[in-house]
């Protein structure tokens, strides 16, 4: 290598890329590249734009299906609900910057997945949100606990988009590396949904939005392509700042300037910024793109042609146009209060030109950004030892009554409203079950007929389970969403999917992606739900190794009618209860082990997935008929947790005897997939146990959940359940 | 006639419950600061003014609400 | 009855008030640049965060060209019913009294309220019971109720305070619990609650239902 090259390296390897990755980057464009060159392969070339590391994986995973719309590669995937109508969905993840600056890290991350959802013309209709912070015993945690909710309540409440649910978990493992996910759900007329290739050379690409500045430099690259570790406050000024009004007025005139019919393609600018949104269009299309750095407009002085390219400033969107349309577009933009700029063209060269006015500042074959980083192959293999600490203990009795009281009150189960009272759930008039009313958020969809369909919506994810085992635990993420949409009656029409993983470079954590998306794919295709796309996020890792393993995924489904929505709180005095669906309870594995102080097991029992999925439909179709008065999955803390919970819920006690009189905690707070909570009529009850494994536990009564099994005996009134199960609000003081 | 800079402090009137500067006087002897009373919380405005005699009306009309906020306008003088 | 909802850039509740309104009249949008009420016989100014909350909450859209229309209208006994921001709004353009300040919690609260009805003899609430308890969703973090005592005093005395949050129920911190106030000629309403988002059973109450349709039920054109 001679002297300039390896000055060009370095330049490179400080950049985030490797020497070989360099040298691969000089061959293709046949010398060294230009500091803007370097900087936009920098970027895609990162694992956070180009999935190096993770795409033959995702290979896997089925994506068709007879509802599919839009399947994964656009800026989010679709499913058809009827009448016309399309649902657009996608998760994200937004981890490293939300460990520097957890507000505006929520919060832009938020922004994103809302571009994300109109850059295919949907309006945004639902947000949701996946949340892992380590123990609350610390400061550190608390705080970005706090300060997330806080960002996301401000960008979701501002914009006008309801935040219908999510979930929170606290484990030790996530104390560096928070997980911070954000779900977006929309609508669209099916046949509006546009794509982002770019096409027609000689039509023009226009850059709407904010302007530009120096926000996010380095951001995808730098932050999430490494481990966080020591002096992360010099990587402070990489977070973007985000601006909801302003995302509110791109999000009407993008929607406007679409229905009007006057783009060719839209894409939204995100991680890389201008780089990665022309890029993909030009690579989509097959086409070329010329873009002038000195048209972009900017908020800060003397920025360089690099630097344009790769800012991360927010709320800015890039459009295709023809050139007719130019006057009707800056109208439209006008009147919603939003700049826009010509800053280039769409060519047929098949390269990306930079200009900085009248001068070529870079010029790169779109198919060597886009379409040839190397990819690399994983070397999985299974831990020698094990990976994660036991977690802190926090239990000594076994007694009962101080369990369930000690899990109503643990951080991962108590009552969430304290978080879910800053988020506007009920803007746009939608919202048929509000957080906490039932297992999913159901929106309801335009009238058809005498009924009102709806949409049903959840978000779910594991990380200590997965730990234990990558593959069963994945297959038990899936089934648990599934389960959260039969308990409001609905039917899985998509899923989208976070990963969110360590280090991928070594082995053990290579393995546990490899086993989690076998686990994800075989799940999926056993339940027939294509993958509409998703996100990976790595390197989620810092001295203290990596986090548990924690694929987080979002599913959306029907329902026909949202008058007989599922509910999950018991409604009626002399209701009987029942337990429903295959249920095989282990207390190794479970929140109750957890408190316990256990270490995770190794490995988790095998799931009948062929019948929980059978239960889970003869939920859904139970719900749908009216019969049942409540219905709740069984999740953490076991069905004595679940019982509680439809108590607390309902404002009605319970009696319930229980008959596995052997092993009584394991019959209380044993964990598994596929068991129900359900309450209805006794006759109702029948015929659901016609179709799947029931037995009836108990009535509806009075205002104490009494549980009896075996020797064990649990009373407890609603008002002390109700103290347990409110814990969380001292996090929120 | 140039440009002339101003500073406009907008804070709560007394005898209105801040809840802003409750929070951050509770915050600070958790940080090891004692002594500490009264924080009110306020805005700082800054802008360069052709005319600094409008300031108080820009301060009536818009930049703060005297129902509830009192206001201070701060303005450079050249050469002192 | 005809109803122009307006609309800000940042209002989020603009369309939900159309909806709420088309239920028991005629609902039209009315665009924040422009100086046209379109004739309608009710104006809404609905909720949301227009202008971003920038500054003050309503501070810059009390200043929009259609508010110099609004107030010309609510001046000539024109009815205004103002919603959250639209609250924020007219008390900024002096159109109500008092002002609305940070929730003494700090953070946004989204949240089922009931209200105690004060008072039924307005052109906003002659279709309800004295007294009624409504079952109303708040959605705000900037909605506590702030008067100065002298003034406090006045508008109790003189019957402008229309809603108030039932015991235990004030998510805020309003003073004397208030969650809506009239103006001294009646023709103003301003509430913090949003009864757009109780008006249909299937996605909560609908006991805000009865507040458009006593706007519906009262005689068109001046006097309330």
């Amino acid at each position: 290598m001679t002297a300039a090259a390896a000055g060009g390296a370095q330049r490179a390897v400080a950049l985030g890329l490797t020497v070989d990755e360099y040298e691969l980057i000089v061959a293709r464009i046949g010398r060294e590249p230009t500091e803007v060159e370097l900087a936009m392969f920098s970027l895609l070339w990162s694992e956070h734009c180009s999935y190096k590391h993770s795409k033959p994986l995702l290979a896997t995973l089925p994506t068709e299906g007879p509802r599919l719309v839009l399947g994964p590669g656009e800026n989010a995937g679709a499913v058809d609900v009827g009448g016309g109508l399309a649902v657009a969905f996608k998760v994200e993840s937004h981890n490293h910057p939300s460990a520097v600056e957890p507000f505006q890290g929520a919060a832009t991350g938020v922004g994103g997945i809302l571009r994300d959802i109109f850059a295919v013309g949907a309006r945004p209709i639902a947000i949701l949100d996946s949340l892992r912070f380590g123990e609350p015993t610390s400061e550190r945690s608390r705080y970005l606990l706090d300060r997330a909710v806080a960002g996301i309540g401000h960008y979701g409440n501002s914009i006008g988009v309801p935040t219908v649910g999510g979930e929170l978990y606290f484990e030790g493992p996530y104390e560096q590396n928070c997980l911070i996910n954000a779900m977006c759900v929309g609508l669209i007329a099916t046949e509006r949904l546009i794509r982002s290739a770019a096409s027609g050379p000689g039509n023009l690409l226009v850059l709407f939005g904010a302007s530009t500045g120096r926000d996010g430099i380095g951001g995808a690259s730098v932050l999430a392509s490494a481990e966080l570790g020591e002096g992360d406050e010099a990587k402070r000024p990489s977070v973007q700042i985000g601006d909801p009004f302003a995302e509110k007025k791109l999000m009407e005139c993008s929607l406007d300037l679409l229905e009007r019919g006057l783009l060719v393609a839209l894409q939204d600018l995100g991680a890389a910024g201008l780089t990665s949104a022309a890029c993909e269009m030009a690579s989509k299309g097959e086409v070329g793109i010329d873009i002038d750095v000195a048209c972009v407009p900017l908020r800060e002085a003397g920025m360089e042609p690099f630097e344009i390219m790769v800012s991360e400033s927010q709320e800015r969107m890039l459009c295709v146009i023809e050139p007719d349309a130019l006057d009707a577009v800056l109208a439209v933009c006008e009147h919603w209060e939003t700049a826009a700029a010509t800053i280039g063209e769409v060519t047929d060269s098949g390269l990306v030109r930079i200009f900085d006015g009248g001068q070529l500042v870079g010029e790169m074959p779109v198919a060597a950004l886009v379409d040839e980083c190397p990819v690399y192959e994983l070397d999985p293999q299974p831990p020698e030892r094990p990976l994660y600490a036991p977690p802190p203990r926090t239990i000594a009795s076994e007694d009962p009554e101080q369990a369930l009281l000690a899990l109503l009150g643990s951080p991962n189960i108590a009552d969430r409203r304290p978080l879910f009272e800053q988020y506007d759930a009920i803007v746009q008039s939608r919202t048929i079950r509000r957080p906490g009313a039932a297992d999913a958020a159901v929106l309801a969809l335009p009238p058809r007929g005498e009924l009102t369909p709806g949409i049903a919506i959840a978000i779910d994810g594991n990380g200590r389970r997965v730990a234990a085992d990558p593959y069963r635990g994945t297959i038990e993420v899936v089934l648990e969403c599934a389960a959260n949409l039969a308990c409001v009656g609905a039917e899985p029409l998509g899923l989208t999917n976070c990963l969110n993983f360590g280090n991928p470079e070594k082995p053990h954590v290579a393995w546990q992606l490899c086993e989690s998306v076998r686990g994800l794919g075989d799940a999926c295709r056993a339940l027939g739900i294509p993958v509409v796309g998703g996100n990976v996020s790595l390197y989620n890792e810092g001295a203290e190794g990596p986090i548990y393993p924690t694929p987080v995924v979002g599913l959306v489904g029907e329902l026909p009618d949202v008058a007989r929505a599922g509910r999950l709180g018991f409604r009626a005095e002399g209701d009987r209860i029942a337990l429903a669906g295959v249920f095989a309870p282990e207390i190794r594995g479970s929140e109750l082990a957890r408190l316990g102080g256990t270490e995770l097991p190794r490995g988790l029992p095998e799931t009948d997935v062929a019948r929980v999925a059978a239960s889970q439909r003869a939920i859904r179709d139970a719900v749908r008929s009216g019969a049942l008065s409540s219905a709740h999955d069984i999740a953490e803390g076991g069905l004595a947790t679940a019982l509680a919970e439809c108590c607390l819920a309902g404002g009605l006690g319970a009696e319930v005897v229980l008959a596995d009189t052997v092993k009584p905690l394991r019959a209380l707070f044993g964990e598994a997939p596929g068991g129900f909570v359900v309450s209805g009529t006794d006759a109702a009850l029948r015929e659901l146990g016609e179709r799947i494994q029931l037995a009836i536990i108990g009535s509806v009564s009075g205002s104490r959940l009494t549980i009896v099994a075996g020797e064990a005996r649990i009373e407890l009134s609603l008002e002390l359940l109700r103290e347990a199960h409110g814990a969380l609000a001292a996090l929120f003081a | 006639m140039g440009v002339v800079k101003a500073r406009v402090l907008v804070r709560p009137k007394a005898g209105i419950l801040d809840p802003q500067g409750a929070a951050v006087e509770r915050a600070l002897p958790a940080l090891g600061f004692e002594g500490v009373r009264d924080v009110r919380v306020g805005r700082l405005i800054e802008l360069d003014v052709a005319d600094p005699a409008r300031l108080g009306e820009m301060c009536e009309r818009l930049l703060a609400n005297p129902l509830i906020e009192d206001y201070e306008v701060l303005v450079e003088r050249d050469g002192g | 009855m005809k109803f122009g909802v307006i609309s800000f850039p940042g209002s989020c509740d603009d369309v939900d008030a159309r909806l709420a309104c088309a239920r028991v009249g005629e609902a039209v949008a009315l665009w924040h640049a422009d100086h046209d009420l379109a004739g309608v016989d009710v104006v809404v100014i609905p909720g949301g965060f227009s202008y971003g909350d920038y500054l003050r909450a309503g501070a810059i859209a009390r200043f929009a060209p259609i508010m110099t229309e609004v107030i010309e209208f609510a001046r000539e006994g024109g009815r205004v019913m103002a919603i959250c921001n639209g609250f924020q709004v007219c008390c900024e353009a002096g159109l109500l009294p008092g002002a609305l300040l940070t929730n003494v919690g700090r953070r946004f609260v989204c949240r089922q309220v009931t209200l105690d009805l004060v008072n039924a003899d307005t052109a906003f609430t002659r279709g309800l019971e004295p007294g009624e308890r409504l079952s109303i969703p708040v959605k705000h973090t900037t909605g506590r109720y702030y008067a100065p005592p002298e003034l406090l005093d006045r508008l109790e005395a003189a019957g402008q305070v229309v809603l108030r949050y039932a015991p235990g129920e004030n998510p805020n911190g309003s003073l004397d619990d208030i969650a809506g106030v009239i103006n001294e000629a009646g023709n103003v309403f301003g509430l913090m609650p949003h009864p757009e988002h109780a008006v249909d059973p299937l996605t909560g109450s609908s006991d805000g239902l009865g507040l458009f349709a006593s706007l519906a039920a009262s005689a068109v054109g001046a006097g309330v």
